[in-house]
Order: structure tokens, then sequence, then C-alpha cells
């Protein structure tokens, strides 16, 4: 088990060090000066350029040397200091990306929970009955094949604004104040089944499919056949096949989550919802480099310590692992 | 997960998890005639490719038959659709239909330089992997699931926002090579089984070069597997430009799928009513991209014996 985490914590710790040194080598590496970029894209004029030349240089601390750049920017991280933001004067990025977070993360960690438990427990019954698998399998296909953005586009038009059942843009309605009482959980929660809903469908269809294959792949091994020529019943076959069939739904998990993330950030930008997708969507109009580059890190940093978690719940799942044999990768 | 005779890979691509089961025995050499045969009866396979034909012969002959160009302004604005204007007109008065199929046409480019920048990374990588095995596979491999973890997408954005991407072929280049590693890790499993079988190893003993003995005893004995794989590169890349553009990190010269429904939510076109704006690109992304997993799940089963059910 050691080894095992010990294999997987090393990778992360890789990963982690190349995302951070792409994310600093990359304004550095583009062809050209970025800070004359940066300032052609604000359109200032001359002498204000000339300014904003002296400041962003300071900024990026360009005028040092590579090496000494690249330690500040390690050192700045490893302080929570990714910069100021040029979108929202006078906020730091990570007081910014902090405030978003919690949004995302209300989204996220639902809709792939519960996802990833009904997309399983739908697939392994359609595995078994042809009414069902007949009917939910070329939903989930569709389902799966939508991108985000198209079907919160579809749910925010006919739910939202065709049929005025929800509300949509922001986290709450602006008469109530964050705060702990009923009100606010109903405005809260009315805003966010919408965004989450389409996060949940779209996830689920890739969840039911992958758990039929895999169950009726599973029925058809040996100690599958064995068990039925035992005459066992029939509900504890299924329930070895699950067991098995589980694992590489496990690692698909690991696979998909950077592609959710993605997926909550576009969702969160059509429904207007304040988290780091909407924050990402500003910095992307307002040429924000650093913000862009500190919600990078914060992508990064999330489907990390999300993998890690997986790997976690594998060592649970997957004896192997507990006892010294690698167990699946 | 490695049983005798069999190797299951569960690989998810875009938001698709899709388990590609492959015999490890090699199969007897079928005539085309048998192939044909299996093709045609299996429903996956006609509808996903009738789909992704369909949108296909739409991206080649539509442009033809419009005289309005994407990006051109001045027609009625804010139009459902019409005689005149087949998909309506966009709120600063932009014809739809025009912008659709240029769009579908750019998707089907993308998915394809991506999907082909993806398969060439993925095969370079998983054959040698696979191949040489030892000390230049633990380096490979560890390359494959660094590269594996960080989001594709997060990447994407952090690179097109600097070097703002101005051409298709640019993007789907990026597209390409922040998209490979499930392919290497899919293709490097497949070619370990292969290695180690006898006609591999006589080839060895001819004393013929590694490269060689991969192009010609290996990759012919997995061409299907690399096809099922270039399928869902194909699929997942064109999802992957779709969100780029709607972030508006595509070239925003080109008219493209995404664009639209970027367009369509900055001109507030949910509020105003417009489905004719946003709902055809979105339908046409996920039929082209549906129809290919499709396509692909009825491929696995004509190639597989195996899977081969009514």
């Amino acid at each position: 088990m050691t080894r095992y985490l010990a294999r997987k914590i090393t990778i992360y710790l890789l990963t982690f060090y190349v995302a951070v040194t792409i994310d600093w080598a990359i304004p550095r590496l583009m062809p050209g000066d970025p800070v004359d970029g940066l300032i052609a894209r604000l359109h200032a004029d001359s002498t204000a350029s000339q300014e904003l030349h002296g400041f962003f240089t300071e900024s990026f601390e360009l005028d040092q040397p590579l090496w000494k750049q690249y330690l500040n920017f390690w050192w700045g991280l490893l302080h929570g200091d990714l910069g100021p933001s040029i979108a929202y004067v006078g906020s730091s990025v990570s007081e910014l990306i902090w405030a978003a977070l919690p949004y995302t993360l209300a989204l996220l960690i639902p809709a792939i929970v519960l996802s990833y438990l009904a997309g399983n427990r739908v697939g392994a019954m359609a595995a078994r009955r042809k009414v069902l698998d007949n009917t939910v399998l070329p939903v989930a296909y569709v389902l799966t094949a939508t991108p985000y953005v198209f079907l919160a586009l579809l749910l925010a038009y006919f739910v939202a604004f065709q049929w005025e059942l929800l509300p949509v843009s922001g986290a709450y309605d602006f008469s109530v104040q964050p705060a702990w009482n009923a009100e606010f959980a109903r405005s809260f929660l009315s805003h966010w089944i919408l965004p989450f809903l389409s996060l949940f469908l779209v996830s689920f269809g890739g969840w039911a499919i992958g758990m039929r294959n895999l169950i009726i792949y599973e029925l058809e091994a040996d100690y599958a056949n064995y068990l039925q020529a035992l005459g066992a019943p029939n509900r504890l076959v299924r329930k070895y096949a699950y067991s098995n069939a589980v694992l590489p739904q496990m690692t698909g998990l690991a696979l998909a989550l950077g592609v959710i993330v993605g997926g909550a950030l576009v969702t969160e930008i059509v429904y207007g919802y304040p988290g780091v997708g909407s924050l990402l969507l500003t910095a992307i109009q307002n040429r924000d480099y650093f913000l862009l580059q500190g919600i990078f890190l914060f992508i990064i940093i999330g489907v990390l310590v999300a993998n890690f978690v997986v790997d976690l719940l594998y060592v649970v799942v997957d004896p192997r692992t507990r006892t010294g044999l690698q167990g699946q990768q | 997960m490695t049983e005798l005779g069999h190797h299951t890979e569960s690989v998810s691509t875009g938001t698709a998890e899709i388990s590609v089961v492959v015999s490890e025995e090699t199969p007897p050499r079928r005539s085309r005639n048998e192939i044909a045969y299996f093709a045609l009866r299996n429903t996956k396979l006609v509808i996903g490719l009738t789909v992704v034909l369909f949108f296909l012969a739409l991206a080649i002959v539509g442009p033809w038959l419009t005289d309005a160009e994407p990006f051109e302004f001045g027609f009625p604005t804010g139009q459902p659709p019409s005689w005149d204007h087949w998909l309506g007109t966009t709120a600063p008065g932009q014809d739809v239909y025009s912008q659709f199929v240029y769009g579908l046409r750019a998707s089907f480019v993308v998915g394809a330089v991506a999907g082909c920048v993806a398969a060439v990374i993925g095969m370079a990588v998983g054959f040698t992997a696979g191949y040489r095995g030892g000390v230049v596979d633990d380096v490979l491999s560890m390359l494959t699931n660094v590269v594996l973890v960080i989001p594709t997408l997060a990447v994407l954005i952090i690179v097109s926002a600097y070097l703002s991407v101005t051409s298709l072929l640019g993007e789907a280049v990026l597209i390409g090579v922040t998209s490979w590693p499930w392919a290497a890790r899919a293709i490097r499993a497949q070619t370990f089984t292969l290695t180690s079988r006898e006609f591999v190893s006589l080839a060895r003993l001819t004393g013929r070069r590694g490269t060689k003995i991969i192009v010609s005893e290996i990759a012919p004995n997995m061409s299907s597997y690399l096809f099922l794989v270039f399928i869902l590169l194909f699929g997942s890349s064109i999802l992957i430009a779709a969100t780029l553009d709607f972030l508006g990190l595509g070239p925003s010269n080109v008219m493209s799928l995404g664009l639209m429904l970027n367009l369509a939510v900055s001109n507030a076109a949910l509020q105003l009513g417009m489905w004719w704006w946003f709902i055809p690109p979105g339908i046409a992304i996920t039929a082209v991209v549906g129809g290919l997993y499709v396509m692909n799940v009825g491929l696995d089963e004509i190639f597989n014996p195996k899977l081969r059910r009514t």
C-alpha cells in the first residue's frame, strides 16, 4: 500500500512541479516582449504606456536574471502570493480566487459524486434488463456527447427563460444577503439546481455507458460462469461483477476529473454563476494574466488533490493495493 | 485487470467513458467481405456513420449553397428562420446558416488535424514504451502519467491566452499536442502484450531494426485498435475545440460552432428567445461527437468477434 501511494504521490509532486514551471515559463517563452503585448491590448496612450511598461516589468520581475525570477515565483507561490489582479484593481489574485472557489466547489463536488454513483447504478441495472438497456443506452450516448456548454444553454433557455421555473444569473437573489437562514438557502438552491443539473447529466451518461459495458464483460468472465455453474444466486454473481467493474470505473473517474472541471467552468459562464469559471472569463476578456495564471494553478492543485482522494478510495476498494501487489495503475 | 487472454483498457476521452476490449489472440486474416457483411448488419455502426457522413456532407457542400459570408453584416437583425435565411439571422444581422456550415467545416478540420497529431504522438510514445520496455518505458510512462493528470483544458486556456491563436491549424495542433496521453497509455498496453508473442520474437531474431518491426509486425496487428483510438481522439478534439472557442480563446477570425455559441451568449440570445442562433451549432456538435462514439462501439463489435452479439 505504501509503495502504491508513494508512486502516486511522486507522480503528483512531479506533475505539480511541471505545471508550476509551465505556468512560469509560458509568459516568458512566448515570442516578443510580453509586457509590450499586454500594453498594446490595453490601448493606453504613450505616456501611460511608459508608466505601465515600468510597472509590469517590475511586477513580472523581468529585470532580474531568469533563475531568480523562477525562485521568486516559487517563493511567492508557497506564500500564497499570486500577484495583483489587473481586471479587479486593488484585489489580489488569491483573494479573488478564494472568494469564487466555494461556489465552484458547491457545484462540482455534488455533481461529480452524485453522477458517478447514479451512473454506476443505472448502468449496472441496464446491463441486466433488456428494456432498460434499449432506453437508457441511447439517452446516455446523447448525454455524453453533448458539450457541457450546450446542455447548459438548453436548460437555461427552456427552464429559466421560456418556462420561467428557475432563476439564472448569480448564486442568489439580489434581495437576500448571504446568511444561515431559510430564505437565503432557498434562493441559493434555486440558483444552484440548473448549473448542477447540467454538470450532473453529462457526466451521468458517461458513467452509465461505462458501467453497463463493464458489467456485461465481467458477466462473461470465467469466475462468473463458474459461480453460475455452482448454482449461486444471480444476485451474488452480479454483486461480484459489480465489485470488479467498479475498479476501472474509478480509474476512469480520476481521468475524467480534468474534463469535468472544464465543464464546470463553462457551465458557470452560461449561468453567470459567480465561481472560478466566471472569474476566468473576466480574466480572458481583460487579459488579466496574473489572474489566468492563478486560476491555472488552482485548477491543477484541485485536480491533483481530487486524484489523490480517488487513489485513497481505490486502496479501500481494491484489496490488491493493500497487500503489496500493485493492482491497477 | 489483465487476465489471461484478454486485455481491457478503459479510457476516458472528452466526456465519454468507453472501454475497448481487444482480444489478445491474433485474429485470423479476415476477408474484406466478412468485415463488410458484419459492418452492414451492425446498427450502431450504420447509425453512427450515417449521422457523421450527413454532417460531413453538409460541411463540404453547405457553404456552396449560400452567398452570405459568416462574418458579413447587413442582413435584417434577429429574424427567425425563413426562406431567405434558412436558419434566421443573428442579433447584429448575420446569416446563421452561413455561420453554421462554415463552423461545421472548421469543426471537422480541427477534429481531423488534432486527432492526427494526437494519434501520431500517442503512437510514437506508446509503441516505443511498449516495445523497448525497461528504463525507456519507465521514463515514457512517467511522462505520460504526468501529462495525463494535468487537465488539458487548463493548459490550453493558458497557452492560447498568451499565444492568441489566429489560425484553425494552430488551434488544432495545440489540442493535438495536449490530448495524446491516454492514447499513448492504451497503445503501450497493447504493444506490451504483442511484443511477447512468437512472431515478434522471430522478427527480432532476423536482426531487423526495432522501428521496422513495430511498423511491419506490431502496428498491422493492432490496426483496428489504432483506428478506434483515432476516432475517439477525433471526437474529443471537436469537444475541446468547442469549449475553447466558447471561452473566446480560439481564432477569432474563423467562424466555428463554439464561437457561435459564444456570440449567442454574449449577445443575449437566450434572453431574446433567439433559439435558432445556438440550437443548430449545439445539435451539430452533439450529433457528430455522439455519432463518432456510437460508430466506435459498432466498429469495436465488428473487429472483435467476441463482442458480436445481437
